[in-house]
């Protein structure tokens, strides 16, 4: 068994760890390192240097976003840390694990992080679904406050912070991180432009970084264990393990922390079990609803965010679902077509307008009253919903599946067309 | 009329934040909680106690899922309706649903007892089809083991 240091307290049908359970684990060690023998730019430095990667999509690497915020006595305040744990990505449920799972590695992570950057406030963005995730990190901020970990002058070394969580009242454009920043100032969630980034000017104009779960509870183990330990954990040049998921038509749904860089088939066949019987897959979405498809040929690359990105795709969540070949793929992007369309926040035309006429055109399909010219009618507004050409990427997200299932489909759309009716129903 | 109690809640919210204003999702939340759904009433009220006309806090409650600006009954069960679901036949246990309760999706049974709602990924696609009624959630459903769960909820 490979090390899996985010999910290593972690029992499946157990209550998450106590304070004290988790102390006795060497919970609260890294922060005790960091705030009584290194100056939180080192911090920074040490994350830059493992060149952590966030996990909430993007990729970005999280020392050097860090290393923009304004820092020491002149810098505006308060700063904030902001954790996203907004998880509405449909075919994602990975941060949960670890919100459930062990909420004392989040807190920790948290105040660590909120150090590295000096502060004063840090809040905890969860969706409003999330209900049991909210009482288990509420109860260890409470206890971890009640340590000593949390509050004014925290283990007597002068460092101060308040921890506050905001269950989110429900919107997937809430997860982008500057309508994050609207949602949490109580307005409709609105991106904001960019620049200026958060990083200088986010919630309430003050210096704010948003983080991902996931990539957060990295923090405390390379406080601890340090940067070339973290980088070994991978298989590639992108450090640390990775939480990967996999829902669908498989045998063994589910998700596990393996080494970044874990191959798709065997994350599918040796995690997941590989295919229910007599269904053979016909593609995947690898990382979230708003990735490309990847086939069969793509099985056996490195799920790292280069690899992935080489072969046309994004690692983005790391959590896939898995189209098998007894379910229509017409169905299942105008399923995922829908979800956008609803949560497309309706601030620019091309994706408030666009999503909608695509998700009755698919619907069409769907029905049997598909029309010659659909097909270049989708192609067009995937070309013109795509990157740089809407207001945030929510919408060129919406049409990484469509476009490469048109592509890879094109006869079975056409097929909808052709016979009046969808095959598979 | 918010309640005092209401009202409270409320505003140590809003103390928390630099601008009373950004409390308002909270608020929203606060008095659907003690009345299941937001009127007319609350919306004025709540824009009172935070300094925001009436129109900016419908903007920001009209935004967002998980407020109801219509009433809903006692308990409201949530179908997700996003892609692990789908592909798992959530359409299945949807169409059960409205057989058995009788109404369509975003109606009230007319005793007032279920509010029936599609929502979007619940974050337990390895356990699909999924489903939530008020703060709980249940897993790995078919129309043969949901009848169970509606059970607990008179
Ligand atoms: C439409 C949309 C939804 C997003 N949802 C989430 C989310 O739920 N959780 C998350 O961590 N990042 C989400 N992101 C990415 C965030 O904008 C941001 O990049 C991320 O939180 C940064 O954290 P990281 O660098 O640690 O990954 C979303 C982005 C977009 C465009
Ligand atoms: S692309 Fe869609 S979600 Fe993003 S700003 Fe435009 S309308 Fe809003
Ligand atoms: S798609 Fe239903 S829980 Fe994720």
């Amino acid at each position: 068994m490979s090390e899996r240091p985010l999910t290593a307290n972690i029992r499946s049908n157990a209550p998450p760890l106590t304070v004290a359970e988790y102390e006795e684990a060497g919970g609260y060690q890294a922060l005790r390192k960091a705030l009584t023998t290194l100056a939180p730019a080192e911090v920074t430095k040490l994350i830059k240097e493992a060149n952590l990667r966030g996990r909430g999509g993007a990729g970005f690497p999280t020392g050097v976003k860090w290393g923009f915020v304004p820092m020491g006595a002149d810098a505006p305040r308060p700063k904030y840390l902001v954790v996203n744990a907004d998880e509405m990505e449909p075919g994602t449920f990975k941060d949960r694990l670890l919100l459930e799972g062990d909420p004392h590695l989040m807190v920790e992570s948290m105040i660590l992080s909120a150090y590295a950057i000096e502060a004063e406030i840090a809040y905890i963005f969860l969706r409003g679904e999330y209900v049991l995730a909210g009482k288990r990190v509420g109860q260890a901020i409470d206890e971890a406050r009640a340590r000593g970990y949390l509050g004014r002058n925290i283990l007597g070394t002068g460092y101060s912070l308040q921890i506050y969580m905001h269950m989110s009242a429900g919107r997937y454009i809430c997860g982008e991180e500057t309508a994050l920043l609207n949602s949490l100032e109580g307005k409709r969630a609105i991106p904001r432009a960019k620049p200026p980034f958060p990083q200088t000017s986010g919630l309430f104009g003050k210096p704010t970084i948003v983080n991902n779960v996931e990539t957060l509870c990295n923090v405390p183990h390379i406080v601890n264990r340090g940067v070339e330990w973290f980088k070994k954990l991978s298989r590639t040049k992108n450090g640390g393990t990775k939480l990967y998921g996999v829902s669908g038509k498989v045998k063994k749904p589910g998700v596990w922390e393996l080494p970044m860089g874990t191959t798709a088939r065997e994350i599918l066949e040796e995690h997941a079990g590989g295919m229910r019987d007599g269904l053979q897959l016909r593609g995947i979405i690898p990382g979230g609803a708003s990735t490309e498809f990847l086939f069969e040929e793509h099985l056996d690359l490195m799920m790292d965010f280069d690899t992935v990105q080489q072969a046309g795709s994004r690692l983005g969540t790391g959590t896939m679902i898995v189209l098998d070949d007894r379910t229509c793929p017409v169905g299942m992007v105008h399923n995922l077509t829908k979800f956008f369309a609803h949560e497309s926040c309706g601030w620019c035309t091309p994706c408030r307008e666009g999503l909608p006429w695509l998700e009755r055109i698919l619907k069409a399909l769907e029905d049997g009253k598909g029309a010659t010219g659909d097909l270049e009618e989708i192609r067009t507004h995937v070309k013109f919903l795509g990157p740089g050409l809407t207001y945030c990427p929510l919408a060129p997200g919406a049409m990484a599946p469509l476009g490469s299932a048109l592509n890879r489909w094109r006869d079975d759309f056409e097929k909808h067309i052709r016979e009046r009716r969808c095959p598979w129903r | 009329m918010l309640t005092e109690e209401i009202k409270h809640e409320i505003e140590a919210e809003a103390e928390r934040f630099e601008r009373k204003q950004a409390a308002c999702i909270e608020a929203l939340r606060i008095v659907q909680m003690h009345r299941r759904w937001v009127d007319d009433e609350s919306v004025r009220d709540i824009a009172s106690v935070l300094d925001m006309s009436p129109d900016e806090v419908d903007s920001v409650a009209t935004f967002y899922n998980l407020i109801y600006r219509h009433p809903v009954g006692r308990h409201v069960i949530r179908v997700c309706a996003s892609v692990s679901c789908w592909l798992l036949g959530y359409e299945r246990l949807l169409d059960h649903l409205i057989q058995r309760l009788g109404i369509a999706v975003g109606e009230t049974t007319a005793d007032g007892r279920f509010t029936l709602l599609l929502n979007q990924c619940l974050g337990a696609c390895d356990h699909a089809p999924a489903l939530m009624i008020d703060q709980d959630q249940y897993q790995d459903l078919d129309v043969a083991n949901v009848e169970a769960v509606l059970e607990h909820y008179q």
